[in-house]
């Protein structure tokens, strides 16, 4: 199908989005479009103006700052992340979540931001987010605030942004040494079935502190703090890795659907986390 | 009994039409030329390349992003031309599978490789799938495992795929093979 009429904005500056956002009108951002145009397309959204942010040129930045964390502005491409050698040198668990995303044809249009914001639960971006403890930076004319990735996903594409606030960047602390991420698709390029994403910062004495995500499994990527608690100052062992992922997955109880029951998401993503833990305890040493 | 009001209009807006934000002046490169044009917001790239353009090589398929029969290159990037708008594109640059053997010019590598090795049946797919392997071109860095990547974004019910790896391996990495057997 195609499209319901709407108004299309191109502002070259911060302040044209803003001041379209808080306007009583629907107004939606348009990124990449990767998500948005197939719900307009099949009329699952209408919105009445869309206002696109990839003209401005402030929001097109990809940089680490002196404290070592990484900013991604709500203009960057996928691919731009994808093929940085820095993220993949310092962020190999975001390289990795990306390398997921869809397809090449997808990922040289879809931008960070946008993913993280639209927000599906069985989309990669907001669990690595929540992996690595993102930060998302939210700008309306009434100010800035920032948002821990861990108080941003509230339900299936539902996000604590106000109307009128726009992702302007999301910011990745230092990330640990000790990573995996994994998904299981039935095709590659769908979207996962289940995944993980884990990162844990330890030596030979035991885990310092983790960070366990889990996506395709939930209303919203979701955090396992349980499971972290359980493997925090211990040396990783199988049986370590046995009781973080009946923890993780024991309050899981995502619906049957189409592609799988809900029984089966959470197998698929206890055998994920269980590798992923132990991959992620390995490179800690590497 | 409770009334829902289903029925009842929430409010009256303004017909998104009768604005002029809803057209654009666009200016945009496509297949190196330069191209001018009146368009509506909602109009995809795919149908102004080809109900404005008369460029229909592109094909129309899922319009959900799924299938890649509309790939082609914006700014050198293999896409999904079903999902962009063509206002977006104001300023871009524009490929499409009529770029690869202009009216006249015999075929290209790519696409005498899908003939010799029977890489397309019904062929409604093959402009996606064109187009997705011409963004390698160029590259250094093309591998199998990087072309089946490619692949990977594009969908055929005729062939079965086998076929289409075979000609996409043998256009794009012909001069690795000639190589390895000039090494044997």
């Amino acid at each position: 199908m195609k499209p319901a009429p709407f108004d299309y904005l191109a502002p070259t500056n911060l302040e044209g989005v803003l001041d379209a956002l808080a306007s009583d009108r629907e107004v939606k951002v348009l990124a990449g479009g990767q998500s948005l145009i197939p719900v307009m397309n099949l009329r699952m959204g209408h919105p009445e103006v869309l206002v696109d942010v990839s003209r401005i040129e402030a929001l097109r930045g990809i940089a680490v700052d002196a404290d070592g964390a990484l900013h991604v502005g709500a203009g960057v491409r996928q691919a731009t992340v994808l093929d940085d050698v820095r993220v993949r040198e310092r962020w190999p668990l975001l390289t990795a979540a990306l390398s997921f995303i869809g397809h090449p044809q997808i990922r040289s249009r879809g931008t960070v931001c946008g993913s993280i914001a639209h927000a599906d639960s069985a989309a990669e971006l907001p669990a690595a987010a929540l992996a690595l403890g993102a930060t998302i930076v939210a700008v309306s004319r009434r100010g800035e605030r920032h948002i821990c990735a861990d108080d941003f996903f509230l339900a299936p594409f539902t996000t604590a942004l106000d109307d009128d606030e726009l992702v302007t960047e999301v910011i990745f602390p230092a990330a640990p040494s000790g990573w995996a991420f994994d998904e299981f698709a039935t095709r590659r390029g769908d979207f996962a079935t289940a995944g993980v994403g884990v990162a844990i910062d330890g030596d030979a004495d035991g885990v310092r502190s983790c960070r366990i995500a889990l996506f395709g499994v939930a209303g919203t990527a979701v955090r396992c703090p349980d499971a972290e608690a359980a493997l925090v100052g211990t040396a990783v062992d199988e049986a370590a890795v046995a009781a973080a992922v009946a923890t993780g997955t024991a309050g899981l109880h995502p619906p049957d659907d189409i592609h799988a029951t809900g029984a089966y998401r959470v197998e698929i993503a206890g055998r994920l986390l269980s590798t992923a833990i132990a991959t992620a305890w390995e490179r800690c040493h590497d | 009994m409770t009334e829902t009001h289903v029925s009842r209009p929430r409010r009256v807006a303004t017909p998104p039409l009768s604005e002029p934000s809803a057209w654009h002046e666009i200016e945009l490169e496509v297949n190196g030329e330069a191209i001018r044009a009146q368009v509506e917001s909602r109009l995809l790239l795919v149908d102004f390349l080809r109900h404005r353009l008369g460029l229909t090589g592109t094909h129309v398929g899922c319009e959900q992003g799924s299938c890649g029969a509309c790939t082609v290159l914006i700014d050198g990037q293999a896409s999904r031309s079903c999902l962009a708008f063509a206002v977006q594109l104001d300023g871009a640059s524009i490929r499409t599978v009529e770029s690869l053997a202009p009216a006249g010019a015999p075929l290209n590598d790519l696409q005498r490789a899908f003939h010799e090795e029977h890489g397309l049946q019904c062929g409604f797919c093959t402009p996606g799938f064109l187009m997705s392997l011409t963004a390698l071109e160029g590259r250094d860095d093309v591998d199998e495992e990087l072309v089946h990547e490619h692949l990977d974004g594009n969908l055929c019910r005729c062939t079965g795929y086998q076929n289409i790896k075979k000609a996409a391996c043998h256009a794009l990495l012909h001069n690795t093979v000639a190589v390895e057997e000039a090494a044997r």
